[in-house]
């Protein structure tokens, strides 16, 4: 008998299908079985006064560093903390040593998700051999092997004829390729924002121009091919001009921002603290200013941590040494409420829209939503409840938190994903 | 008035990491100790007890030998023990962090780090983890202390004041970290500084530093009272900012011809080491405007004050702690 677990008195929000009310859900096994009034008898009641009940979250962007960097994360670990986070689905980046740019890499990804039975995994596969934007990899049979996209991420593809036929080829896949847009004649020495902060740290800059670059060049590939192209982790107010316009012309282009360009700038480094290296790098008010004027206006498509784990000792190095990244599935939600709720940019509604279905869309998945006969992957989320965030406390095996000890506001407390609670807050 | 700044004033600072954060009130200070350190070269008997027992390391990732002497020098002055610590280039994630290199010898029981590094905020970086004194001998392009202060210290002595003089900054600005400590400091001490080179040796967004800018020498050589002539740094220049050695010493040399038309008191500087005839021709540089060699003495002084300096002020915290 499958097991029927009651969650009563929620305000459900299932923004795919336009929901916003209290209501029960019922969940059957691994399937929602109703949505409203229920009157069975549930092996489990599960009260969500005052909390909101939304489809599983979905995180475009996470590096789980296995294999290669077992000591930085494993699937296992970054898995729960994926559903600490909310998160029901992430989408592993294949820049891991060695990368996945064979099908045997992915089944191997996937393998290792099942093993650790709490988020569910996808896998976007390189798009060049050993991500060194030479040769393209074997996308298709990756592809057959489950892989829902493509990127090279941590790297561009530097070469416009390859990126061309990358694009050419995945229109026979149907898969979405994706883009960490660098140009590295520009950017590839720099360690932080090119600007007044890195002229006073006297840090090697990464121009804004280096992104911006590569990704209006991508999308003149794309007014070519009309292949579904994301770009990752846009930084840039130059970056949401050109998505605009790419996305005016009605091409199939979308975006993603991360929780670190929506809130941190680069005054952040003054002190040299390697927490705020990441890459694309922090950029300027101005820029933070404009992602969320593109999120206001429905241009990001999906909000992705770009989560990206390092041991602690290797954040201790110098800047320049030290790697880039920040660890941030796990407290993500307050983040973007801080930086897209409270002050008005969105509503719950449109916050989870940008958690579930748009992102499921964007690696053409149907996921997200929340309709009888769905799967049951569910986050409830006490939008109310503050908190300090402790890395300390992080299933996560790293760190490298520059929130460490910020107050937000808007907590997961439990994950369920196909009907199995993965994570309660309370446990 | 010197004298006055300092009976009033308490140094408490236990590390040098830079300028930018000091005050004019500190840098005099340091210039005004720096004096009194000055006779002790003069004597027939050179040296000073003031840290005996003390142990100085000279912790150098980077090639140095004038900076690396004068610290040495300088701490044997004042009776300290001197372990040099020489490791090329550190910055690799494998093997030995900095951190620990640190850590390792401060198990030793070291009093003064001195440490030259190749990347920017090194030193900070130290000084967050370890608890020995830490005096930055130039960190990537982020600054260089010693050097800014040998430098006001020299222009101080030259001119009494730098108080409404125009110091011109002539070379690669982008890649120094000499030019962003001498900015710092100079501008604290009421000068107007201009910084002179071409466009692709300037820094990102410079025009928000309290400077101006020139890309041209010879517009701005005639009012200058001091000019600072950079090293060109080949090691450190990525992309080709110039065409030829030929060109940039046409449009930014420092030559005789130039000479003529600048004031005839033009204060002449160099950090050294010199490219002659590249940046400067040789008859500028030993010339009768040139303090280059008198910077290199005031250094001893300049360092030999610092390591006074933080010592005293790691007893001053130590004290407040207690």
């Amino acid at each position: 008998m499958a097991e029927k677990i009651l969650i009563r008195n929620g305000r459900l929000i299932d923004p795919a299908n336009k929901v916003d009310r209290k209501t029960d859900l019922l969940i059957v096994g691994e399937k929602v079985a109703k949505v409203g009034a229920v009157d069975v008898e549930c092996d489990r009641v599960i009260d969500a006064r005052g909390r909101i009940v939304a489809p599983g979250l979905i995180d475009l962007h996470v590096h789980f560093r296995e294999p290669g960097d077992e000591e930085e994360e494993t699937i296992a670990s970054g898995s729960a903390a994926a559903v600490a986070g909310g998160f029901t689905s992430v989408v592993c980046m294949p820049n891991t040593n060695p990368p996945i740019d064979e099908a045997t890499g992915v089944e191997f990804i996937h393998r290792m998700g099942r093993q650790a039975r709490k988020t569910f995994i996808y896998v976007m596969g390189a798009i060049t051999k050993n991500r060194q934007g030479v040769e393209l990899a074997e996308m298709g049979l990756m592809a057959e092997a489950g892989a829902i996209g493509f990127t090279d991420d941590g790297a561009g593809v530097q070469n416009a004829a390859v990126m061309l036929c990358a694009l050419k080829y995945a229109a026979m896949l149907d898969c979405v390729v994706a883009q960490h847009a660098q140009d590295d004649s520009l950017g590839r020495s720099g360690v932080m924002n090119s600007g007044y902060n890195s002229t006073v740290l006297g840090l090697p800059g990464i121009d804004p121009l280096a992104e911006e670059m590569m990704l209006w060049r991508d999308v003149q590939l794309v007014k070519k091919t009309h292949v579904r192209y994301h770009a990752q982790h846009i930084s840039t107010a130059g970056s949401v001009k050109i998505i605009r316009e790419a996305k005016e012309m009605g091409l199939p282009v979308t975006c993603e921002a991360t929780p670190h360009h929506l809130l941190l700038t680069d005054d952040a480094i003054a002190e040299y603290d390697t927490n705020y290296k990441v890459n694309p790098p922090l950029r300027t008010q101005a820029d933070t200013q404009a992602l969320r004027q593109a999120v206001k206006e429905g241009l990001v498509d999906a909000l992705a941590t770009d989560h990206a784990p390092h041991l602690q000792s290797e954040k201790e190095l110098e800047f320049l040494a030290a790697p880039f990244g920040i660890a941030s599935l796990e407290c993500a939600l307050g983040l973007y409420v801080e930086a897209l709720i409270a002050p008005g940019v969105l509503d719950w509604p449109g916050l989870l829209a940008l958690m579930t279905y748009r992102p499921a869309a964007v690696i053409g998945v149907k996921k997200g939503t929340l309709a009888e006969g769905d799967r049951a992957d569910i986050t409830i989320i006490d939008p109310d409840a503050e908190y300090v965030i402790d890395a300390d406390k992080f299933v996560s095996k790293s760190r490298n938190c520059p929130y460490h000890g910020r107050r937000v506001k808007g907590r997961v407390e439990k994950t369920f994903v196909a009907g199995e609670l993965r994570f309660s807050a309370d446990r | 008035m010197r004298k006055q700044n300092q009976e009033k004033f308490r140094w408490n600072r236990k590390h040098l990491l830079g300028l930018k954060d000091l005050s004019r009130q500190e840098i005099e200070f340091i210039l005004d100790t720096a004096g009194g350190f000055e006779q002790i070269s003069t004597r027939s008997i050179k040296k000073a007890p003031t840290l005996r027992g003390k142990v100085v390391v000279n912790l150098f990732f980077e090639d140095s030998t004038r900076t690396r002497n004068s610290f040495t020098l300088a701490a044997n002055r004042l009776s300290a023990d001197v372990v040099e610590f020489t490791k090329k280039s550190s910055s690799v994630s494998k093997g030995e962090t900095l951190i620990d290199t640190a850590r390792n010898l401060e198990a030793m029981g070291i009093d003064i780090v001195v440490i030259r590094h190749n990347a920017g905020g090194a030193a900070k970086l130290l000084s967050r983890h370890i608890d020995a004194c830490v005096i930055n001998a130039g960190d990537g392009f982020d600054e260089h202390p010693t050097q800014a202060l040998l430098d006001v210290y020299t222009i101080r002595q030259a001119r009494q004041t730098l108080e409404g003089l125009k110091i011109g900054i002539v070379g690669d600005i982008a890649h120094s970290r000499v030019a962003r400590s001498n900015i710092w400091a100079m501008t604290k001490l009421g000068a107007e500084v201009i910084l002179v080179g071409p466009p692709t040796l300037m820094p990102a967004q410079v025009s928000r530093l309290p400077v101006r800018v020139s890309y041209s020498l010879d517009a701005v050589l005639e009012e200058l009272d001091v000019i600072n002539m950079l090293r060109i740094q080949f090691e450190r220049l990525g992309s080709n900012p110039f065409p030829s050695v030929r060109e940039y010493s046409h449009f930014f040399g420092l030559t005789v011809d130039r000479m003529k038309r600048a004031k005839c008191d033009l204060t002449v500087m160099h950090p050294g080491p010199i490219n002659r005839g590249l940046e400067i021709e040789s008859q500028v540089a030993d010339g009768p405007n040139s303090v280059i060699l008198r910077q290199v003495a005031n250094g001893l002084a300049v360092r030999m004050a610092v390591l006074f300096l933080v010592n005293q002020g790691a007893a001053e915290q130590a004290k407040k702690k207690a």
